[in-house]
């Protein structure tokens, strides 16, 4: 992926959704995309599934095994979606149909991208529905989603998302409306799937947490800008962009005492279809200077670790000492100083 | 700033005031609250029960915030339902500020819900589209008769400078010219409006985007400190819960499983249960740079309207035996200020004797 930029046509108003998205994906390899609503993070994404409104303008390209994506005809992307890349939306029940049993909603699928007869894409489909650990699934099979809880649907959609054998599964939310026991299990099937399928996986989310635990790279979008792109555990350890640094300090963690303040930064995510001139992060941001009125070149600036700010230097860790037992913090925030809670 | 707040807030003659309360008792204490809701079962079978909420009881005393973890359908939302009578439970007690709300009128009610007030998780759906900032947070002063309209205009600018709202620029701005963090304010705003004793929040930062949530916790956090507000603050979000909470309780299947000191249950977690949620969240201990990879707990919730037997986390429990099936574990303390609703309470062994001396 390679300078994406997307702009759609929205009351009359250009609105520039995707601004600037470099990243790479190798065979295999989980990404997540973090960033925040209106961030261009699932704009992104459609974008290689080929599901954009018409009135959308895409440039920059994105190389999927050598084929470009951006600007293939309709017909070519209609093959493509499914059985090169398929995807899995954050709510399983609009991803199915309410009045279709689920196994013929698989068995639909996998004929879609298969020529396989109706009796073989059947037995198909029970396959696919035990790959995805659904208990009972011959039982299953003749239900309809509303008779499934949460977790057993996103079972579901991910079997009818892999009918096509994709190498690519983008998983846009696709966890968050679970909770936390029902998200371990989906992410453990997603894992295993990676593994066993070799499947490269983009998990799109705005839980930096969920990133750090599964994700070998993180891209962090801001106005629709790839802002930061490292390792996940580099970017963690040594994050540098200021804006990436806010995030995670904004994250209650378990490890903190109760009744901080979080650190916290003012003002909002600009309007989209009125960027500011220079840095989008520089409104908010505490280290900017006259320099970033220009906008900061997305340069790797480290092996592996790309950052999109001019002062990316000078940007320290979170909490680089709050280690249990260590009584003198840096980070002089006050949720994080001392660890005399009530023990 | 709370003295100017007292100045306008309290209208006086509630029904309900710290008078019928004993020195030392909780400001809401709950205790074998039981909600039960009848629905048609599998196959349209007639008579069948929810066991939403079942015998559950705590206290949250004045200034405290009490926080409730569970997931989906563990009864948390119809505990804090129960809490403020809408509807009212089927059994139990509710004492607040010393009186019991299950044995109250109408009208005495209405007066009690003064004192407590709730902040939901939808910023929008709470708040009437076509009204302005200043009606929506002048509406519970309207309300409750809070006179003469100088009195409610000058309290509405106070409110919306507490939850950092200029009412110069968002006064006259309706919901939709609002992001959901300003909205939240604005329902906040209209929670404290009338001085509440304790505000009933049913997750209301799940919606927004971490950094504003982040705000609105910081905002809970110091109007706790300004108003001495006690919370009872219902999350899916364990991290999320324990940044706001002094106690929390976990909840499954329509049971409190475990109830303790934020600190120490998060530590080290007594119940099977808390321990799996705990194992479940994925992150970085950012203090050791550590990959926390969840460990997932297997099976899925039974129905609530056929519990297991016995303990109700049994048929997922890695650790059950056949006392679990039997004998319905009860809440007991195991720690001091510890209670777990299990007959064989996790991390608690080999350090009972040290805890039982302190």
């Amino acid at each position: 992926m390679r300078d994406l930029r997307v702009t759609f046509t929205r009351g009359g108003r250009r609105v520039h959704a995707v601004n600037g998205l470099s990243y790479d994906l190798s065979e295999g390899e989980i990404l997540a995309i973090i960033g925040e609503s209106g961030s261009g993070k699932t704009v992104g994404a459609r974008t290689l599934m080929g599901l954009l409104p018409p009135s959308a303008q895409v440039s920059g390209s994105a190389m999927f095994d050598g084929t470009e994506l951006v600007g293939m005809p309709e017909p070519t992307i209609r093959h493509w979606r499914g059985s090169e890349i398929a995807m899995v939306f954050q709510d399983p029940t609009r991803s199915l149909n309410p009045t279709m049993k689920i196994g013929t909603q698989i068995t639909e699928a996998i004929r879609q991208h298969s020529d396989l007869d109706r009796a073989a894409a059947r037995d198909r489909a029970v396959e696919l529905l035990k790959l995805v650990h659904l208990p009972a699934a011959e039982r299953r099979f003749h239900e309809y989603p509303h008779q499934l809880s949460g977790g057993m649907r996103q079972r579901v959609v991910i079997a009818i998302a892999l009918a096509g054998e994709p190498r690519l599964l983008i998983a846009d939310e696709a966890t968050s409306a679970l909770d936390v026991t029902t998200q371990a299990q989906i992410m453990s099937l997603l894992l295993e799937l990676q593994e066993r399928l070799g499947m490269a996986i983009i998990l799109i989310s705005h839980d930096l947490g969920l990133a750090a635990s599964y994700a070998q790279n993180v891209v962090v979008m801001y106005a629709g800008r790839a802002v930061e792109y490292a390792p996940a555990r580099q970017l963690f350890r040594d994050v540098r962009m200021p804006y990436t640094r806010a995030l995670l300090g904004a994250i209650p963690q378990l490890e903190r005492p109760s009744h901080g303040q979080l650190p916290v930064i003012s003002g909002q995510p600009p309007d989209p279809a009125a960027l500011p001139e220079g840095c989008p992060f520089r409104p908010r941001c505490d280290i900017s200077t006259d320099k970033c009125a220009e906008a900061p070149p997305f340069l790797e600036h480290m092996p592996g670790h790309w950052w999109a700010c001019w002062h990316g230097e000078a940007v320290h860790p979170v909490d680089p000492a709050a280690a249990p037992g260590a009584s003198a913090s840096p980070a002089a925030s006050a949720g994080v100083a001392g660890e005399d809670g009530r023990s | 700033m709370s003295q100017a707040i007292n100045g306008t807030g309290h209208g006086g003659g509630n029904g309900v005031g710290n008078g019928g309360r004993a020195p030392g008792e909780p400001l809401l204490e709950v205790r074998d609250v039981v909600q039960e809701f009848a629905v048609r079962g599998p196959g349209g079978v007639k008579g069948a029960v929810v066991h939403a909420v079942s015998n559950v009881s705590f206290a949250i005393g004045t200034g405290e915030t009490l926080g409730i973890v569970g997931e989906t359908g563990s009864g948390k939302t119809t505990l804090a339902r129960s809490v403020i009578q809408a509807p009212r439970p089927k059994s139990g007690e509710i004492r607040f500020l010393g009186t019991d709300l299950m044995r109250l009128g109408r009208r005495a009610l209405t007066q009690a819900r003064r004192q407590m007030q709730m902040v939901y998780q939808d910023p929008f759906g709470s708040l009437n589209p076509r009204w302005r900032v200043i009606e929506l947070v002048e509406e519970p002063l309207l309300g409750y008769d809070v006179k003469p309209a100088s009195a409610r205009r000058k309290r509405v600018d106070e409110l919306l400078d507490l939850v950092g709202l200029n009412p110069s620029v968002y006064g006259r701005r309706r919901p939709h010219e609002l992001s959901g963090g300003q909205c939240q304010r604005v329902a906040i705003a209209r929670a404290i409006a009338l001085n509440p004793a304790l505000v009933i929040c049913d997750e209301p930062v799940a919606s927004l985007d971490v950094l504003i949530q982040a705000q609105v916790l910081n905002l809970f956090e110091r109007l706790r400190a300004e108003l001495g507000l006690s919370y009872l603050f219902i999350s899916h979000d364990l991290a999320l819960v324990k940044q706001v909470s002094d106690r929390v309780a976990v909840m499954y299947l329509g049971q409190l499983a475990e109830i303790g000191p934020a600190e120490d249950l998060y530590r080290r977690p007594l119940h099977p249960y808390t321990s799996a949620l705990l194992d479940s969240i994925p992150g970085l201990d950012p203090a050791t740079g550590q990959v926390r990879r969840p460990v997932p707990l297997a099976g899925e919730p039974p129905s609530p309207i056929e519990p297991p037997s016995g303990c109700r986390f049994r048929t997922r429990c890695p650790f059950a035996q056949e006392r679990c099936a039997v004998e319905t574990p009860r809440l007991r303390e195991v720690l001091r200020g510890r209670q777990v609703a299990c007959h064989f309470p996790v991390n608690v062994v080999a350090d009972t004797a040290k805890d039982s001396a302190e």
